[in-house]
């Protein structure tokens, strides 16, 4: 496949230095297009400054710091527990998983783990969390592209998850529900029989968006073939989570490392995609909110029970030491490395968010493409502003 | 002659041109008014599972009021670029389009504003008209998107054009005639296979025609999946970015103007136009037909005209955009291949029969 | 700190230093890495069950990447940068009406050690293992600057441009070393330590952490509930 996508781009190259110098020949003027800071295809504010040859794109400098919030000088001056508050900002569609690498890490560091059931509840959320963040991706590509009747629907049944999430955790888009050493609190009653029901709607979701969207052919015609990253240059740009998979890279965190979570004691499947091209991208999400329905469904039934919460001292002070933890959450691989120095705060966290490395490939990926290919690209890229600029 | 015609010709010409105008607005807003408000506003919510406007008027019917009053009250911004008078006079020429086109659509056996012997001639080539507007409007906006929107417009407008000629080439020789009255006329007294309880309206002979049709339209009115000239989520707005309040406003009745008198010639073309199936009531020509026709068919033509506008709306409501060259393509090398196809056809079995 | 619960006590009970003693997976790949990088690595250290940490030479901090890159760590994860000059601001806590308190501004680094007050640290990963090697670099303090990785990792481009505006450290060989997320007249490295939190210094900060005692609950308890701010 890689050679294929080779191929594509080497072939691709090749008419865009013929475009090139027909161009010269005939010095047709470009024009330089602001698309954003204030643009409905950026979500956010970010600024895409795209030279055009035409339609055509031939350079393209993405622009971003809009949002920069400066978290991880911000974490410098907090304490641990305070942190995942600030992280829950980053990617604010799937709050939660932003805040377990992080307790994870200082976890690590203070050398305990979370009672089991803990754990458990941690992977549930993690996963609502996703299932949040992607099924939003599912209806917003097809606004991307013109649709806007999707969008609507994964609106509709985004809401039962954030229901349960706000069920559990009290916070709708924040929960700062994971504490060093477990959870907040416990579930509260009745609220496994009702994931198991959410979990059936959002399956019916997801056939519902297959129909109305995967199985159009002007979708699959605006997706097929746009935007193809081979996997050698995906790895290289560090794209993680659905876009490297969707290049054929077999990798997800959680499977392939082992972290005091529960992914490990349930039945589920990676998926992967030869093409690397946008379909194959929104693809992989889709398969991936299924799988993330399996895995919770799974885990309600297998909750162990326990505290869920280790003991932990009242005043949490991180011994010395350095930690690497990163987990696959909604947008890829995020990670946190903390530095400690035995302090009540971390001495430096480095934060590595998925929509940065994602983002970072635009400049080679959007040249030559047209203007409606840059944003059918940036929506099955799926970056969250707040993750690109932290 | 018969007795409507009779009154009518007996009140002055001022008179007449009154009750011209005033037809002319009531066939262009009325059709608007009523496409924005259970399509756009209600089977739209529905579809998304929503409920649309509930607070003006029971159901929200007094809705669009609300907005037309909302954008009346609104500040008339121009860009500090802008070329302003071409910026001002171009949604007119689009809203103008549309009421040179209401003109020649028959709404009765002697309801109509004109008769023209080549009226959908004339349709078609006034049809083109708004795209100057189009065109005008995304240049003189000074945006960088708007340009793009306006030429994204010309050229699709352009292409589609072609398909949408030849596909009524096949209903004018299957009727034998271009004059949209005489068009109705072959299709309601017609009959197939001997059979004249449907009449023959051409949706059934033409099917490839009207596809073909339907298809170009959806293109002309920049509805989805054509609507890249007004890409919301690329284009920001295309053509529109610029214009707000009234401006807007106009682009706005006019873009569904336009679509209720295309629906509307649609349906004269191939559903039959205003009347039902002569031989209902024994009619055998034009003159034959009832006095209360007059009346009626205006109501059965809108009747048409919903259900094409249906058919419309629910396409642009599911469906995803095209892209600029994928359309290009599409109408040069699927629409107009056919439709030369379906003209070959309809030209041989016209001889044939 | 009001009263602070016997903390040394659990902090002994709790930091336990030997988890898996032995770690047959990393202790091959650390070989391996050490006989393709020789006298490039100053120190390295593996933890078991944990990871990898190698420091090497500020000048072979390039060829190491390609090194890597070839044995097989294609995925580049993180490049970034670490200060170890201890803050001057502390937590920026500081009563603005009391004289500055007086620090300890020895520089402790960590793991691997250093001898200067920057260092590089960078991530890549090798995606069929999923094994990752953390790398560090000290970077000049008088000159803070080094090789660019972007010949290398392509990805390495906005990151080192994030390094060189929150660090000042320049990247030889980067093509467009320009600012990410600042201004473009920004004036001054806002992650290096010496850059004052500009909110806390005009705003002091109000919620000095400390624990309230609990209404009714035993101070010598450790919390359950987790609410340990």
């Amino acid at each position: 496949m890689t050679l294929l996508g080779d191929r594509q781009q080497l072939s691709y190259i090749a008419s865009q230095a013929a475009d090139a110098r027909v161009n010269l020949e005939l010095e047709t003027e470009g024009m330089t297009l602001n698309i954003g800071p204030q643009h409905p295809a950026t979500h956010g504010t970010l600024r895409i400054i795209a030279r055009l040859d035409g339609e055509q794109v031939v350079w393209v400098d993405p622009s971003c710091g809009y949002m920069h919030r400066g978290y991880e000088k911000l974490t410098e001056v907090r304490t641990y527990p305070q942190v995942t508050a600030l992280v829950n900002r980053i990617d604010w569609l799937g709050s939660f998983a932003n805040e377990v690498p992080f307790i994870l890490a200082a976890e690590k560091l203070m050398g305990i783990e979370a009672p089991l059931r803990a754990q458990h509840i941690r992977t549930i959320l993690f996963e609502l969390s996703r299932i949040a963040n992607v099924s939003l991706f599912l209806g917003d590509l097809g606004v991307q592209l013109g649709a806007i009747t999707p969008v609507f629907m994964a609106f509709r049944d985004r809401e039962y998850v954030l229901n349960l999430i706000e069920g559990a955790t009290g916070g709708r888009f924040h929960p700062n529900f994971d504490r060093i050493g477990g959870l907040k609190d416990d579930l509260p009653a009745g609220w496994i029989d009702e994931t198991r029901t959410v979990m059936k709607k959002l399956r019916r979701f997801c056939d519902e968006i297959e129909d109305l969207l995967f199985g159009n052919e002007i979708f699959q015609s605006r997706t097929r073939g746009i935007g193809v990253i081979p996997r050698d240059i995906a790895l290289q740009y560090g794209m993680s989570g659905a876009n490297l998979r969707a290049s054929g890279v077999d990798w997800d965190l959680r499977r392939d490392q082992s972290l005091p979570m529960a992914w490990d004691k349930v039945d589920w499947k990676v998926w992967t995609h030869p093409d690397g091209d946008s379909f194959a991208r929104c693809w992989v999400r889709l398969q991936e909110v299924r799988e993330s329905t399996r895995i919770v469904e799974q885990l309600v039934d297998t909750i162990p029970a326990g505290p869920v919460m280790t003991k932990v001292p009242r005043i949490i002070k991180v011994p010395e030491g350095e930690a690497w933890v990163c987990t696959e959450n909604p947008l890829g691989e995020m990670g946190y490395y903390v530095v400690s120095q035995g302090d009540l705060g971390p001495f430096r966290v480095k934060i590595r968010s998925a929509s940065f490395n994602n983002m970072s490939i635009t400049p080679w990926l959007l040249k030559g493409v047209y203007v409606p290919d840059i944003v059918t690209i940036l929506a099955s890229l799926y970056f969250i502003l707040g993750d690109i600029d932290r | 002659m018969n007795t409507v015609s009779l009154i009518i010709a007996e009140v002055p010409y001022w008179g007449q041109s009154l009750l011209r105008v005033l037809g002319g607005l009531v066939a262009v807003l009325l059709p608007a008014g009523t496409i924005v408000y259970l399509f756009l506003f209600k089977m739209m919510s529905f579809m998304q599972s929503r409920l649309g406007p509930m607070e003006a008027g029971p159901y929200g019917s007094m809705q669009l009021f609300a907005e037309v009053g909302k954008w009346l009250q609104k500040e008339d911004i121009y860009p500090a670029r802008a070329d302003k008078f071409i910026f001002k006079l171009a949604p007119l020429i689009v809203l103008a389009s549309t009421f040179l086109l209401v003109v020649v659509v028959p709404f009765g056996p002697d309801a109509w504003f004109t008769n023209f012997e080549a009226g959908i001639f004339y349709a078609l080539a006034v049809s083109s008209i708004s795209v100057l507007g189009i065109l005008i409007a995304g240049w003189s906006s000074a945006n960088k998107y708007s340009l793009l929107g306006g030429l994204r417009a010309a050229g699709q407008l352009i292409a589609y054009e072609l398909p949408m000629v030849l596909a009524v080439i096949g209903v004018v020789i299957q009727a034998g005639t271009m004059n949209l009255q005489g068009i109705v006329l072959a299709q309601n007294s017609g009959s197939m296979f001997g059979f004249d309880g449907l009449g023959n309206p051409y949706v059934l002979t033409q099917f490839v025609g009207f596809v073909i049709f339907m298809i170009s339209v959806q293109a002309e009115l920049t509805q989805a999946p054509f609507d890249m000239p007004v890409a919301e989520s690329e284009l920001v707005s295309g053509y529109m970015t610029e214009y707000s309040g009234f401006r807007f406003l106009i682009f706005f009745i006019g873009e569904f103007a336009t679509a209720g008198v295309f629906a509307m010639i649609a349906s004269v073309l191939f559903l039959g136009g205003w009347a039902v199936p002569f031989s209902w009531f024994g009619w055998t020509t034009m003159d034959s037909v009832d006095n209360w026709m007059n009346l009626a068919g205006p109501l059965i033509l809108f009747t048409k005209m919903m259900v094409i506008m249906f058919l419309v709306m629910w396409v642009r409501f599911s469906y995803p955009r095209l892209r600029e060259d994928q359309l290009q393509r599409f109408a040069w090398k699927v629409l107009i291949p056919i439709s030369l196809v379906n003209i070959m056809l309809t030209a041989i079995l016209k001889v044939a029969f | 700190m009001a009263n602070p619960p016997n903390e040394e006590e659990f902090q002994l009970s709790l930091t336990t230093d030997t988890p898996a003693a032995t770690d047959v997976v990393r202790d091959g790949i650390l070989a391996r890495v050490q006989a393709a990088l020789g006298d490039k690595i100053v120190e390295s250290l593996l933890k078991p069950g944990d990871d990898i940490w190698v420091r090497v030479r500020t000048e072979s901090w390039r060829e190491t990447a390609v090194i890597l890159r070839d044995l097989g760590f294609s995925y580049f994860d993180f490049l970034s940068a670490i200060d170890w000059l201890p803050s001057p601001f502390g937590r920026g806590e500081d009563d603005p009406t009391e004289p500055a308190p007086v620090r300890d501004n020895t520089i402790r680094h960590g793991y691997t050690g250093g001898d200067t007050r920057i260092q590089m640290l960078a991530r890549v990963v090798d995606p069929t293992t999923s094994m990752g090697i953390n790398l560090k670099a000290d970077v000049p303090d008088d000159n803070a600057h080094i090789e660019s990785w972007t010949t290398v990792y392509a990805g390495a481009n906005w990151h080192e441009r994030e390094a060189w505006e929150m660090f000042g450290i320049t990247f030889d060989g980067h093509p467009d070393l320009r600012h990410i997320y600042l201004p473009t007249d920004f004036e001054g490295f806002p992650l290096r330590k010496d850059f004052p939190l500009l909110a806390r210094i005009v705003k002091p900060w109000p919620g000095i952490v400390d624990v309230e005692p609990m209404p009714g609950g035993d101070q010598d308890e450790p919390a359950q509930d987790g609410d340990a701010q």
